[in-house]
């Protein structure tokens, strides 16, 4: 995956537009703290490594991103709308934001191609051959046209969660979120999802990514941002993140994560 | 990684085929429990199976037009108590005049359901608007008729497998639905709905069949505006819809918990509509889950048909026990061969409803693998 000091993500120009914008979230699961006053400013374009011990929130963050999780408190402005319980705005957030999730959740009653057609055809109201044709196109990006019309349950976890990204990006998203997008995946198949990740963040994807991959982090981040019980520790661009931790709890959690 | 690309070597094959002998040896006497167990089955069948078969075939009086035909000493089944009454097992006190209307009804109904029931036709949401909502109306037109050139017939005239038919009918085609409904209602965020959807249900599946049509049928009259009754077939295929209802409901939910957060998560994520991920990602799965319950409450509901005979209306079952107490077919084993008969024209709707569920599962199984 990495090749060269510089990989070519890394010289996109980040705009200044503001894309999320978090300030104070707080969020309680029951009487558990899970976010605690969250800020988080994420701009056009910027790749955002989120990593963090399991249980640290990092899930639940981004989930707050396309309100699959309420925020209890606090704001959270997604390209200029922001969240609240109105359905309509969230619809709208929705619309603009991919997700892909760990566990995949592709439908398994459609084909490939039915997952990938059915939001352009319900929600953007796209005619059938045009939503096909562009979901062949994202079918193709991902390199699995010839899947088209298998059930997922024919495919293999690294073919289906390349599916997962697909279907995602039919939607045109301008943000995509991650959701530790290759921890079900067997060893040999994460770097297929990788690359189709790393190509996205070539191309300018503004992209929020809960993972442990920590070479892809190095890779394609802009800023590696580290959780630890619901907070934000340390924000840092990959170099700093990985060579200089300045926190005591981001030395630990990278002695961990890297001690093989 | 492509998973059709697996080759090898074909199984083993099995080396010796078995004779009957030792198959028999294998699967029905391998033990001193199992050979109990066979010798038991074997006396069991040999009991019940020979008397049933000379009663209905053997010794059966097949032909004739009056009841001496039946009189003989040692006569099976009297069928011909049967032929002579076929018209009214299947139409009640339908006027003879007008059972073409009824025929019509039966015969546009299997042209409606049967293309349903075939997987993979075209057109199936425009049959499925049919079957819903055209449909019922012009079964309800020409069944009742009061229509110009259509004689009013009161559904006091209605009988047989005419009513149970319609009574089971109804209630399949309206239970399918308001469970849907009720089932994501007991599952909703919304208190009140969620409520609501609670007591519905508790309420229908507390109460007896025979109470709900009790209280159909005779107590409803007293709380209604004089002048203000419906029908009495109405007022049954109301409770017993709603009754079916709530059933189905607990069969619905118990295939939407099947069904992983993920997938209504991963709908909404790509910005379909809570409805919108309802009916084409979840509901299809969850659906799928619980046909063998569905179709349990179905064969249920169809033999609860019978029970209308409490509150006056004669299905199938009550217009064979009424034609027993006909003088002109009075004999001996008249009640026995009315009741066979009843209970082979339910076992065949039931298996057929049964076996059509079989090979849903199987052809949605085998097209579709996780």
């Amino acid at each position: 995956m990495s090749n060269g000091s510089e990989a070519p993500a890394k010289r996109l120009k980040v705009s200044d537009k503001v894309m999320i914008e978090m300030k104070g979230v707080n969020k309680w699961f029951g009487d558990f703290h899970v976010l605690k006053d969250i800020d988080l400013t994420v701009n056009e374009g910027e790749r955002i490594v989120i990593a963090g011990p399991s249980g640290s929130g990092k899930s639940t963050l981004i989930r707050c991103i396309n309100h699959l999780e309420p925020h209890d408190e606090g704001g959270i402005v997604i390209d200029g709308v922001e969240l609240t319980d109105d359905l309509k705005r969230i619809d709208e957030v929705r619309r603009e934001v991919g997700m892909v999730f760990q566990q995949f959740n592709l439908f398994p009653h459609m084909t490939v191609l039915e997952n990938c057609t059915l939001a352009p055809l319900w929600v953007r109201k796209m005619p059938e051959a045009e939503a096909r044709e562009l979901a062949m196109k994202y079918l193709e990006r991902v390199q699995i046209p010839e899947q088209a019309n298998k059930y997922p349950g024919q495919l293999s976890g690294g073919q289906q969660q390349r599916v997962a990204i697909a279907r995602a990006l039919c939607m045109n998203p301008k943000i995509m979120l991650f959701d530790e997008p290759t921890s079900a995946l067997d060893p040999e198949m994460i770097k297929e999802v990788l690359d189709v990740m790393v190509e996205l963040a070539e191309e300018g994807m503004t992209m929020l990514c809960v993972t442990h991959e920590m070479g892809f982090a190095r890779e394609v981040a802009n800023r590696v941002v580290f959780m630890d019980e619901g907070e934000i520790i340390e924000e840092a661009p990959p170099e700093d993140f990985f060579n200089a931790p300045k926190n005591e709890r981001t030395k630990e959690f990278l002695a961990q994560i890297l001690a093989h | 990684m492509a998973m059709e690309d697996v080759t090898g070597r074909p199984p083993p094959k099995n080396a010796m085929p078995i004779s009957p002998i030792g198959w028999a040896r294998r699967n029905l006497f391998s033990s001193v429990g199992n050979t109990i167990l066979t010798l038991l089955s074997l006396y069991l069948l040999w009991l019940l199976v020979p008397p049933f078969v000379d009663f209905t075939i053997f010794s059966a009086v097949w032909t004739g037009t009056t009841r001496e035909a039946c009189l003989v000493p040692d006569a099976g089944a009297c069928w011909p108590f049967v032929w002579a009454n076929i018209d009214q097992f299947i139409y009640g006190r339908y006027p003879p005049s007008e059972i073409w209307r009824v025929n019509l009804t039966f015969a546009l109904g299997a042209a409606v359901i049967i293309p349903m029931l075939i997987p993979g036709l075209p057109a199936r949401k425009l049959n499925l608007v049919f079957l819903l909502v055209v449909y019922p109306l012009v079964a309800l037109v020409l069944l009742a008729g009061d229509r110009p050139g259509l004689p009013p017939v009161p559904t006091s005239e209605w009988g047989g497998l005419l009513v149970t038919l319609v009574v089971a009918i109804t209630g399949i085609v309206a239970s399918l639905p308001l469970g849907v409904l009720l089932a994501l209602g007991r599952r909703s965020d919304m208190p009140a709905i969620r409520m609501l959807s609670i007591i519905f249900i508790e309420f229908w599946r507390g109460v007896p069949l025979v109470t709900v049509l009790f209280m159909a049928s005779v107590m409803l009259p007293l709380f209604l505006p004089e002048g203000f009754s419906p029908d009495n077939l109405l007022r049954c295929l109301v409770g017993v819809a709603l009754f079916s209802s709530a059933y189905m409901a607990e069969v619905v939910r118990g295939g939407l918990q099947a069904i992983p957060a993920g997938q209504y998560e991963a709908a909404r994520a790509v910005g379909l509509t809570y409805w919108q991920a309802m009916m084409q990602v979840v509901l299809p799965q969850a659906l799928r889950h619980v046909i063998p319950g569905i179709v349990n409450t179905f064969i249920g509901l169809f033999k609860d048909t019978t029970l209308v005979l409490i509150v006056g209306l004669f299905d199938l079952l009550g217009q064979v026990r009424a034609q027993l107490s006909d003088p002109n077919w009075t004999v001996p084993q008249g009640a026995l061969t009315g009741y066979i008969f009843a209970a082979l024209v339910f076992w065949a709707f039931c298996f057929g409803m049964s076996q059509y569920s079989n090979f849903m599962e199987r052809r949605l199984d085998t097209s579709r693998e996780r």
